[in-house]
């Protein structure tokens, strides 16, 4: 097939983002929903290999490249850009549409880059368009936010490049491919994509930027950033044995942090960490059954997490609040945000009959079959921990627990169908789970419907929430922060920065001291002796000099004489 | 008493709670009648999902409490630290 035919996807929605500050009214609003749309249907009309080719400098380039791996994150991308733009039709922020589709656009770059030029190059426009997203927003808060966001990711683009660069000039292969964590220059690549991912230690970046964004802006921050992650390590680095590690952290991590967060969608935040924790111990595992289970686990989360902040976003926009020790009550006038919402904290939970329950359990019978039993209790234990601090513990306090007293309508059309629409496919797709697995990079070996299966996975959810219920008088919200890795950046560093300038003012003012009175002194000797009248410029009496002349004669007789 | 939802009545909430502990107990039962072909051994001990759920639980509670005795903070910490600038 001639490249010349085939539209990059990636391309079409950018383009979108292009034209859309052109636009006004309903044809904005048809604009939105076309480009991903359009970019969907040309993504499927792709056929599968690598379609662009390109020679620049010495290297060959492939653009665009397709696989069933590729296909499947560049659907979920783009379905979330289309649902997430349904969504953010009533954003009253000009910018924030376009930044998401610029956004969406470039993270749909790199599923489809067939080499690390291209990658690195979509890799930082995501971190432009998520930037504007967080911007867009145009609160002080976010401003700021979205000032140490880019700093870290460009951080991380920096240490990415260093890593590219390295690998490229050692094996001069550009192409993307599995790059195991054999050199310096790999193990770059492989911090820079972690970095993405949240993993430690600079995880903060995302419970600390995503719930600064707009009611609208968090739904798509959640999706591309720590996917594209999870898509460029599960190419690059599958079976490489400390993610595994680096997985079970983050999971951990995201469960006690969200268990302690007051603010709805820091504790969502929180938990975007923890479920790309299991991705990541699945990528970490390696095995096909772990591979398949960790790119159908972030097929389904992107679903249920922006179906999840998509109801927290309607609470917000309704409510202007965001912190669970304000609100409570809401089920009372908010129904179908309740019940979407409740949806969606079922399928994180992976209850039987919905999404995460098809997808997630993957990653754990990879473990299984590997006899890893330390990572399966760890898994066990984190699937308990996901219901405890975003399944019960997300719905219970913002839309059940005490009555705040507030009564806000549930939202207008545009956001109730884009919640309908995700709520309807976290249902669908745990009932039939065929066509996810269909999509899948390798073959599925995988009956999630077994009696023991189902009995086991409730028992361990429902004591869980039991859990929950037994202690609820420890979980009461309480206006407070945790602090985080960010504290490194926020406080400690422009502390020792501070006391850096102190110290050094310091020492400049008394090195300067010591400076100006050693001049002073300099000086006033200088001056004391050549000053006119000083020792030395001052004129002699001759009778002086003739004295001087004469004791030198004596001295030289006396000298001849002893001599 | 006219409740405004039927949620509201602490009678409903009650047989609520019931029927929740009537479940719990049909999953561990259930437990009996399945094969649950266990892949490692402590998983083959009676309930053990139920309690591994539970007590892992009550663990992540107690140590995220544990560790907010030391990391909590008002939540205007970083406000107040951006106004002294």
């Amino acid at each position: 097939m001639s490249s010349l035919f085939i539209f990059h996807p990636a391309l079409i929605l950018i383009a979108g983002a292009l034209l859309l500050p052109f636009l006004r009214g309903t044809a904005r609003h048809v604009a939105v929903l076309a480009a991903p749309a359009l970019a969907l249907i040309a993504l499927w009309l792709l056929p599968e290999g690598r379609l662009w080719q390109v020679q620049w400098l010495d290297y060959s380039l492939a653009p665009l490249a397709v696989d069933k791996l590729s296909r499947l994150f560049a659907t979920i991308f783009l379905l979330m850009a289309g649902v997430g733009g349904l969504f953010a039709l009533l954003q009253t922020s000009r910018l924030e549409i376009p930044a998401a589709f610029l956004y969406a656009g470039s993270a749909v770059g790199v599923t489809l880059a067939g080499d690390l030029v291209t990658v690195f190059l979509f890799w930082e426009f995501m971190a432009v368009g998520s930037t504007l997203v967080i911007w867009s927003a145009a609160t002080p808060g976010a401003a700021a936010a979205s000032r140490r966001y880019v700093a870290i990711h460009l951080a991380g683009g920096v240490i990415l490049f260093a890593g590219i660069a390295g690998h490229i000039a050692a094996t001069g292969d550009a192409g993307f491919h599995r790059l195991g964590t054999d050199s310096v220059a790999t193990w770059l690549i492989l911090i820079g994509f972690l970095i993405n991912a949240g993993a430690p230690p600079l995880s903060a970046w995302l419970p600390d930027a995503y719930p600064e964004a707009s009611w609208s802006g968090t739904v798509f921050l959640s999706a591309f950033t720590t996917k594209t992650a999870v898509y460029v390590l599960l190419r690059g680095f599958p079976g490489t044995e400390i993610l595994i590690w680096v997985g079970i952290f983050m999971i951990f991590y995201g469960i006690v942090y969200a268990l302690l967060e007051n603010d709805m969608r820091r504790i969502l935040a929180y938990s975007i960490v923890n479920q790309v924790g299991f991705m990541i111990t699945g990528i970490g595992i390696g095995t096909e059954m772990a591979l398949n289970g960790a790119a159908a686990h972030a097929f389904a989360h992107i679903i249920y997490k922006a179906l999840l902040l998509m109801s927290a976003g309607a609470v917000l926009a309704a409510t202007g609040r965001r912190k669970c020790s304000e609100l409570g009550g809401l089920f009372h006038s908010m129904p179908i945000t309740t019940l979407c919402g409740t949806i969606g904290a079922l399928a994180i939970s992976s209850f039987p009959f919905t999404s995460g329950f098809v997808a997630k359990s993957m990653v754990t019978q990879a473990a299984i079959d590997g006899h890893l039993q330390a990572v399966w209790l760890c898994l066990a234990a984190a699937s308990a921990g996901v219901f405890l601090h975003a399944g019960i513990k997300f719905p219970w306090f913002v839309f059940f627990q005490k009555d705040s007293g507030l009564r806000p309508a549930d939202p207008p059309a545009s956001l109730r169908w884009a919640m309908i629409f995700f709520a309807f496919l976290c249902i669908a797709l745990g009932v039939y789970p065929a066509p996810l697995y269909a999509m899948l990079p390798y073959e599925v070996n995988y009956e999630p419907y077994t009696a023991a299966h189902v009995v086991t996975q409730l028992q361990l959810l429902l004591f869980s929430g039991l859990a929950f219920f037994v202690m609820l008088d420890h979980l009461k919200r309480t206006p407070t922060i945790t602090l985080d890795f960010d504290w490194l950046w926020r406080v400690a560093g422009p502390e020792a920065a501070k006391s850096c300038r102190l110290a050094l003012a310091e020492t400049r003012a008394g090195l300067g001291g010591i400076i100006a009175s050693g001049k002073t002194g300099y000086c006033g000797w200088l001056a004391r002796n050549r000053h006119p009248a000083g020792v030395l410029m001052r004129s002699w009496p001759t009778g002086s000099m003739a004295l001087w002349v004469m004791v030198m004669l004596l001295a030289y007789l006396a000298l001849y004489y002893i001599g | 008493m006219k409740h405004e939802h039927w949620l509201d009545d602490r009678n409903n909430v009650r047989k609520l709670w019931r029927g929740f502990l009537v479940v719990l107990a049909l999953t561990v039962i259930a437990g009996t009648f399945v094969d649950l072909h266990p892949h490692f051994e402590i998983e083959a001990w009676f309930g053990f999902n139920a309690a591994y759920g539970f007590v892992a639980c009550l663990a992540m509670i107690v140590g995220a409490k544990g560790l907010g005795r030391f990391l909590k903070r008002r939540d205007s910490y970083y406000v107040e630290d951006a106004k002294d600038e």
